[in-house]
């Protein structure tokens, strides 16, 4: 019932919002339907694990063996809460932001949140491959329609990149499909069929998925299209993209790849983590010499993203658990630093660092929410997101699926040092030293910003200092995984 | 039989009627009745209530494949004649437009007869009775250079190919055991085939490959569905090309099914090769007209992967394929037709000025794509997924799916032309019926994409309940 209903009222409210012809309406609409899943996705979240509401079975393929599964477990809640949270935070942070034919903006909007739900919430790999690309559709066309100057060819890079590895993934599926016991798509089977396909057929079968999931993270070298991508767009796109978007992979690995193909993902497993390494040096490197605050911020997710599926590769229970927590963290932590980036453009109408400074003095409330926010993205301490990479990084040392596990842990360190350098010098050169003729006229931020940014760094606080109930929830799909990953059983 | 004969009857109809009326709105009435009769009598020759208890003497067999085929050629054909049937008369002054609906009549006669055909000499017949009409339409547009010069290649073309199937059926009657055109006596199985029947069925490939546009033998594919009048190339480049399809896939599966692994790499190379060729001359295309020529020959490849596997799931996903392919294309072509550039750029700010327009057409362009939600989706699933069950040919399937990739580019040229760049895209006048009807289609296209099997399992139950 509940999952239905995330997918129901976002999808529903969505279509609804193109027929009002209004801005303001079609703004105030987009809040309440957004604020609608909100609830019921906490609504969902306190019921207990076994509830019988948090699932959904109909008919919908009986002849391809598909069924309209869809169910809410310990990954799917995190994902669809921390999707459930950044729509209104969205809405509410961008609700200052201009656009053309604005109620079809946030109609694609909602759509954009129907498909990501569906994404996690689909038990079924043939649905799974439906929203997969559903989600990608309304994107596109907001990225298209209301970004930057280059948005044209920039999304169409993206978009041709992530239909590239949907179809790769789909013959896999189609593949593992007509391998299945039941000829059937449900996850039970997939999950079965570890015993029933061989492991040379894993190691290429391998790829199939992992490309479709490498390119939406995105690994090096397949994140080519995100930092274009990530500037050309709306911000309140990118927030979606960044925040939700990049972690469709993360979770298609756990959910889709790594249970499914155990002995591929062992495989692989040191190859891809050297990529992720490589990846989040390069990209940390990168984002020490960006000016622009939209590039910087895209190339330090490219480093946090690949330090989650480092982890996922490690194979360990802490690991895991970190990557589950982080992937939360993450999303509302670069969210955060969005819509910071988000006022400073929309009051000064500029990114370019060189050309800001000496904010803190005229906007002291942005400034100390902004501070939070960075050194969450730094991980440090009493931060959300030092308890994630925390986890991340003593299940990747304590890892046997490799032996080069010090290695990793150790050249992966080097990136939060690398992550500190360029955050730190951000805040500096933007927040402090001198204000020259632009920045002089910036002003302080309004009640609506203040609000959700206060909440961003509530969360913050909360999970950097309380972190068990959400390590609670995710426990139990955290063992299944791991059980099938082990790939000797 | 009952589409067989009530198409031909039609078809003289049709042309009779010119001397009745010489009003084109009258004639279109009758001939979407005429349609509509088409497609209940295929329904009613469907359940077991045969108008015209004719013995065939085997000559023609009526399975439901082949019959539900016909049907959805001719529902595809009502919605062709329903959107674009306008256009037809205003080809008027150089043409009649009794004989245009004649001769579409006649078509449709063709394609019954090569849906159901069981010898060859019925695939021939059926396939010269599609042709001839076919070099007529395309000239139709009498005072225009490019479109004679098109008839004249299409027939110069057509004729050699059909040469060239009767050299293949002569082969395969001189090697079949005891000297029969029947597609029962000629699948001989894989073994012991003789080099005369290997070249028979190579020359039936290669004249059905050139029906179909598949490379190597598409070139006269650009220059006919360029120079044709539109409203014509809409008609070849769906209808047609669909019932053409679904012959090619009955000779193979029945008579040649046995013989397969001994074909089965020249298909390949021939899809490969289609694929590949028209995918990428489609992207430097700069008309949309010329673009959907390559895109027809592109999708003719993916077609041509059910030829490759000819599997149930094969003969299911042609069907679909045949449909959705049609639906699509056939709103596309309505509204390039209403457009007064064919250009990419004519496109440029349509959004603006007629969202619906747009909007209907992005949901066509998403299905030629094969995005999810549209039933070009399945149509390219079944294709797949009947490949990957033959268990051969995975690096066909990656190549397809690649080339699927790359037809992205120019379909979704046509959305940014639309809905991203700025520009003052003309259009001609539109009817609120015209409109409505776009919808319907989209709607339809939307509905096999979410529920295929409304089409596959709703007209098989009905047809085994009855």
């Amino acid at each position: 019932m509940i999952p239905v209903l995330l997918i129901a009222i976002p999808l529903i409210g969505g279509l609804a919002g193109f027929f009002i012809k209004d801005e303001k309406s079609a703004r105030g609409w987009s809040l309440l339907v957004s604020l609608a899943a909100l609830i019921v996705s906490l609504w969902g979240l306190s019921l207990p694990a076994k509830s019988p509401m948090l699932n959904a079975d109909a008919e919908w393929l009986p002849a391809l063996g598909s069924r309209f599964t869809v169910g809410l477990d310990g990954m799917g809640q995190i994902l669809c809460l921390l999707t459930a949270i950044a729509f209104p935070v969205i809405f509410i942070a961008t609700w200052r932001d201009e656009y053309r034919k604005a109620w079809n903006f946030y109609a694609l909007m909602l759509l954009s949140q129907a498909g990501l739900m569906g994404v996690f919430l689909a038990m079924d790999a043939l649905l799974f491959y439906f929203f997969w690309e559903l989600a990608l559709i309304p994107v596109y066309f907001l990225c298209s329609q209301w970004g930057g100057e280059k948005r044209i060819q920039a999304t169409f890079k993206f978009f041709i990149y992530t239909f590239v590895g949907s179809l790769l993934m789909l013959i896999g599926i189609i593949w593992l499909y007509s391998h299945t016991a039941d000829h059937s798509f449900s996850m039970k089977s997939f999950y079965d069929l570890r015993n029933r396909v061989g492991g040379q057929e894993q190691l290429w079968l391998f790829w199939l998925f992992f490309i479709a999931f490498a390119i939406k993270m995105p690994i090096w070298p397949l994140h080519t299209w995100q930092p274009d991508t990530y500037e050309q767009s709306p911000t309140a796109t990118t927030m979606v993209l960044s925040g939700v978007m990049v972690k469709m992979g993360v979770f298609g690995v756990i959910r889709w790849l790594a249970p499914v193909l155990p002995v591929g993902t062992w495989a692989w497993g040191d190859t891809v983590s050297a990529l992720c390494i490589i990846g989040m040096i390069y990209a940390s490197l990168v984002a020490i010499r960006q000016d622009d605050l939209k590039r910087l911020v895209a190339y330090s997710s490219i480093a946090h993203i690949g330090l989650m599926c480092l982890a996922i590769f490690a194979t360990t229970t802490s690991g895991m658990q970190g990557v589950m927590i982080q992937m939360f963290n993450h999303g509302i932590n670069i969210i955060g630093l969005w819509i910071v980036i988000d006022l400073i453009e929309r009051q000064l109408g500029t990114r370019k660092i060189s050309e800001l400074g000496g904010l803190a003095q005229k906007a002291p409330a942005l400034a100390i929410l902004l501070v939070i926010v960075a050194l969450a993205n730094v991980a440090l301490p009493l931060t959300n997101a030092f308890i994630g990479e925390f986890l991340l990084f003593s299940g990747v040392y304590a890892s046997k699926a490799t032996q080069y596990n010090v290695v990793f842990t150790v050249v992966a360190g080097l990136s939060i040092i690398l992550s500190a350098i360029y955050t730190l010098n951000m805040i500096q050169r933007v927040f402090f030293g001198n204000t020259n003729t632009l920045t002089e006229k910036a002003k302080d931020i309004r009640l609506n910003e203040k609000i959700v940014l206060a909440a961003i760094v509530v969360l913050i606080v909360v999970i950097g200092v309380y972190p068990k109930p959400i390590l609670n929830l995710t426990k139990e799909t955290v063992d299944l995984i791991i059980t099938k990953m082990n790939y000797k059983s | 039989m009952n589409a067989i004969i009530i198409s031909a009857v039609w078809g003289i109809i049709m042309m009779f009627s010119g001397i009745v009326t010489a009003k084109g709105s009258t004639i279109r009435n009758a001939a979407i009745i005429g349609l509509v009769l088409l497609l209940v009598c295929n329904y009613l020759d469907l359940i077991g209530y045969h108008l015209f208890p004719v013995d065939t003497h085997k000559m023609l067999f009526f399975d439901t494949f082949g019959l539900l085929a016909n049907g959805i050629i001719f529902a595809s054909t009502l919605i062709y004649v329903l959107l674009s049937g306008r256009e037809i008369e205003n080809i008027a002054q150089r043409m009649p437009v009794a004989e245009c609906f004649a001769l579409i009549f006649f078509v449709l006669c063709g394609v019954s007869l090569v849906t159901t055909f069981n010898t060859l000499l019925m695939l021939f017949l059926g396939i010269e009775i599609i042709s001839i009409p076919l070099y007529i339409l395309t000239g139709s547009d009498k005072r225009n250079l490019k479109s004679n010069e098109a008839s004249l290649k299409y027939f110069l073309m057509g004729c050699f190919s059909t040469g060239v199937m009767l050299l293949g059926i002569a082969f395969l009657y001189g090697a079949s055991p005891n000297g029969s055109f029947s597609i029962d006596d000629l699948g001989i199985g894989s073994q012991k085939l003789s080099a005369l029947y290997m070249a028979g069925l190579l020359l039936l490939l290669v004249s059905m490959g050139f029906k179909v546009s598949a490379a190597p033998f598409h070139f006269w594919t650009p220059d006919v569905y360029d120079g044709a009048p539109t409203v014509f190339t809409s008609f070849m480049a769906t209808i047609v090309k669909a019932g053409i399809f679904i012959g090619f896939i009955r000779l193979f599966d029945e008579t040649f099914g046995d013989s397969q692994p001994r074909w089965q790499l020249f298909v390949a190379i021939i899809t490969a090769v289609t694929l590949f060729i028209g995918n990428i001359t489609a992207v430097f295309q700069q008309s949309v007209k010329r673009m959907l020529a390559y895109s027809s020959i592109a999708q003719a490849g993916f077609m041509l992967l059910a030829l490759l596997s000819i599997n149930g799931l094969a003969k299911e996903g042609i069907i679909l394929y045949a449909a959705a392919y049609s639906l699509a294309t056939i709103g596309i072509f309505a509204i390039l037709i209403k457009m007064k550039d064919y250009t990419f750029e004519g496109f440029n700010g349509l959004a603006r000025h007629q969202p619906l327009l747009a909007a209907t057409c992005t949901i066509f362009l998403l299905s030629l794509a094969g995005i999810p939600l549209t039933a070009g989706f399945f149509a390219k699933y079944y294709m797949l997924a009947s490949v990957i069950e033959t268990g051969h040919f995975f690096w066909l399937v990656v190549f397809a799916v690649l080339c699927a990739a790359v037809s992205v580019y120019y379909y979704f040229r046509v959305i940014q032309a639309m809905y991203f760049k700025d520009g003052d895209a003309q259009v001609l006048e539109l009817r609120p019926g015209f409109k409505g009807l776009l919808v319907v289609v989209a709607a339809l296209i939307v509905l096999l994409g979410v529920f295929p099997q409304v089409l596959l399992d709703k007209l098989y139950t009905l047809v085994y309940t009855w």
